[in-house]
């Protein structure tokens, strides 16, 4: 069998969550294989977080070098180029890193390349079952990858669900002599750290959130006063911030804010992995959308096939008909 | 500068209900609106800025067929020089790779200094970008939300999670992926693309590149999709099929027996 790596995103001597889902999703491709995590970085931090590995995996090898210190995918992936044995499997998390790092890679290593990967059937002699979404979600497929000269499998973060009681006695191996001097025609310079804005979406229980289905700016204040009604706060899918019809500070999504509301209406949201990847705090979600496909029906508690525009202003009288009859 | 967009023609998701055929081996393709990649008319958007800052010259390709001429002169339109076809019936069955491998060929036989890719396309699969920077050994940055040229360089924010973005040093040429929101693509109108109606769009075949045939198309495809499905909800949200009046008073009820209501 094909070995299988996986490569592990590390913060402050710390392995991402996706470390885990990576091992189950191996598991997936070969119930007994024992995944090898791979790692790139430099200084105590990294060492760390190598050693953290060694009670989930069997074997960790660490490619360190100053020049990885910070993770730039144009130099970590020439190490992973000259580290990764030919016809391997290397699975990726499929963030802004791995979408950074993996369809290149897979071109150096000469390997098939599948993006953003929900599930995994059992292999089957060289080639690998997999399924993707499609079309924003709306649709799957099942996609057929030939692994026979490898293959860089990207994961949708959260897709996975790590095994509790898997526990090993891991080894960490250097395999940093490798890779000597790296350069690229890429270099990091810095970070920087996003806006607050005006509202902090993270700190409010109910959360008015707009997306596509509001259709333009001027619409954006149905659903102000529908938050101002609740005592809540209007947040929003990428699709308004890229419109300029909302600040990027109240977008909900990995490339935004994390909420954990006790409330969730989604307005008009079509309800793409992005998004619901910034909804954390299992929230009672209520979604709203003309689209009675909308990907957000599949995982909202509560759905209504209807126009936001002419939704929510009715929802705002109601809103203000009991608070009105309450304070009486 | 001379910049090279690549783009495509998609169903636009924002205008269509996607189901699947009767066969179930494609989705209903029938009454579709298709419109340009949305990240990819961002692209485009950005390309003509930076030339309109700089000097130079915006082509647009696309690996397509002929109905996706429409969506070249909609580009032309919106200020692009010069617009190409790649089309070939090698070309059908392309995977990824195979795509990539046809726009380096496109490449090569010309000169470009920076080329632009929308960061994904309806597959979501955000790999053709990638790919053609490793097959061209050119620097990459996916994900980019701003760009500066500076010094015969450019600076090139990516962004990163929480809102955060990473700024680059990248040496020219290069490959970026462009991510939506980065600028406020011009409208184009009816008059715009009567304009430019009569411009000549070229379609390049695999002969003109020198692509030999079984290294592109299906027979080169490693990643095949097999079918299309709409898989079985899970959980599935609880419908509300009452009138309006209705659903809103039940969801008032519900924002209020969860907490809701301050």
């Amino acid at each position: 069998m094909t070995r299988i790596f996986a490569y592990i995103v590390h913060r402050g001597g710390v392995a991402d969550d996706s470390a885990a889902e990576l091992i189950a999703a191996a598991k997936k491709i070969d119930a007994t294989a024992s995944p090898t995590a791979i790692l790139t970085g430099w200084g105590p931090d990294f060492d760390a977080a190598c050693s953290s590995l060694r009670s989930s995996f069997g074997e960790i090898w660490k490619v360190a070098n100053q020049s990885l210190a910070y993770p730039n995918a144009e130099l970590v992936r020439q190490a992973l180029v000259r580290v990764l044995p030919p016809d391997s499997i290397l699975l990726v998390p499929h963030d802004h890193f791995g979408i950074d790092l993996a369809p290149g890679l897979s071109i150096k290593l000469n390997a098939a390349f599948v993006s953003d990967v929900l599930a995994i059937d059992a292999a089957d002699g060289n080639s690998l079952n997999l399924v993707r979404q499609e079309f924003g979600g709306q649709v799957s497929a099942h996609v057929r990858c030939d692994i026979s000269t490898g293959a860089v499998i990207n994961i949708r973060p959260g897709a996975f669900k790590p095994e509790a009681s898997a526990t090993a006695s891991g080894v960490v191996l250097d395999k940093s002599s490798a890779v000597s001097a790296l350069s690229a025609r890429r270099r990091y310079v810095e970070t920087i750290v996003a806006e607050s804005g005006d509202v902090d979406i993270t700190k409010h229980s109910v959360l008015v959130s707009i997306g596509r289905g509001i259709q333009e700016k001027e619409n954006v204040i149905i659903a102000e006063e529908l938050a101002e009604a609740l005592g809540a706060a209007v947040s929003c899918s990428r699709p308004v911030v890229d419109a300029k019809w909302m600040e990027k500070s109240r977008q909900v999504g990995s490339s935004g804010k994390t909420v954990r509301p006790k409330v969730y209406l989604a307005c008009g949201i079509s309800g793409a992995f992005q998004h619901l990847a910034g909804i954390k705090g299992n929230p009672f979600l209520i979604a709203i959308n003309k689209n009675p496909k909308a990907p957000i029906f599949q995982i909202a508690d509560v759905g209504i096939v209807d126009d936001v525009l002419e939704f929510l202003p009715e929802l705002t009288n109601k809103v203000r008909e009991a608070r009105g009859v309450a304070a009486k | 500068m001379e910049i090279l967009v690549c783009v495509r023609r998609v169903p636009d998701t924002s205008e269509n209900e996607i189901e699947l055929n009767a066969a179930g081996n494609d989705i209903e393709r029938d009454e579709l609106v298709y419109s340009i990649n949305e990240a990819d008319n961002y692209a485009v958007e950005e390309a003509l800025q930076i030339r309109d800052r700089v000097g130079g010259n915006v082509t647009v390709v696309t690996v397509g067929a002929e109905d996706d001429e429409e969506i070249l002169r909609r580009q032309l339109a919106m200020g692009a020089n010069q617009a190409v076809l790649l089309y070939d019936e090698a070309f059908i069955g392309c995977d990824g790779k195979g795509i990539a491998t046809i726009l380096k060929d496109f490449v090569q036989k010309g000169h470009y200094d920076l080329i632009l890719t929308g960061v994904q396309a309806d597959d979501g699969a955000a790999q053709v970008g990638g790919m053609l920077a490793a097959m061209l050994d050119y620097p990459f940055a996916s994900l980019v939300n701003a760009i500066t040229v500076e010094d015969g360089r450019l600076k090139v924010s990516r962004e990163i999670e929480g809102g955060n973005r990473e700024i680059n040093d990248v040496d020219l040429p290069c490959v970026l992926s462009i991510q939506t929101g980065i600028n406020e693509p011009r409208y184009v109108g009816m008059r715009g693309i009567r304009q430019v109606a009569s411009v000549p769009i070229p379609t390049v075949g695999a002969s003109d590149l020198g692509i030999d045939d079984d290294a592109v198309g299906e027979g080169a495809a490693k990643v095949k999709r097999t079918d299309y499905f709409v898989p079985a909800a899970s959980r599935g949200a609880e419908m509300l099929h009452g009138s309006r009046e209705e659903n809103a008073e039940k969801v008032l009820e519900l924002v209020g027996a969860k907490g809701g209501l301050k």
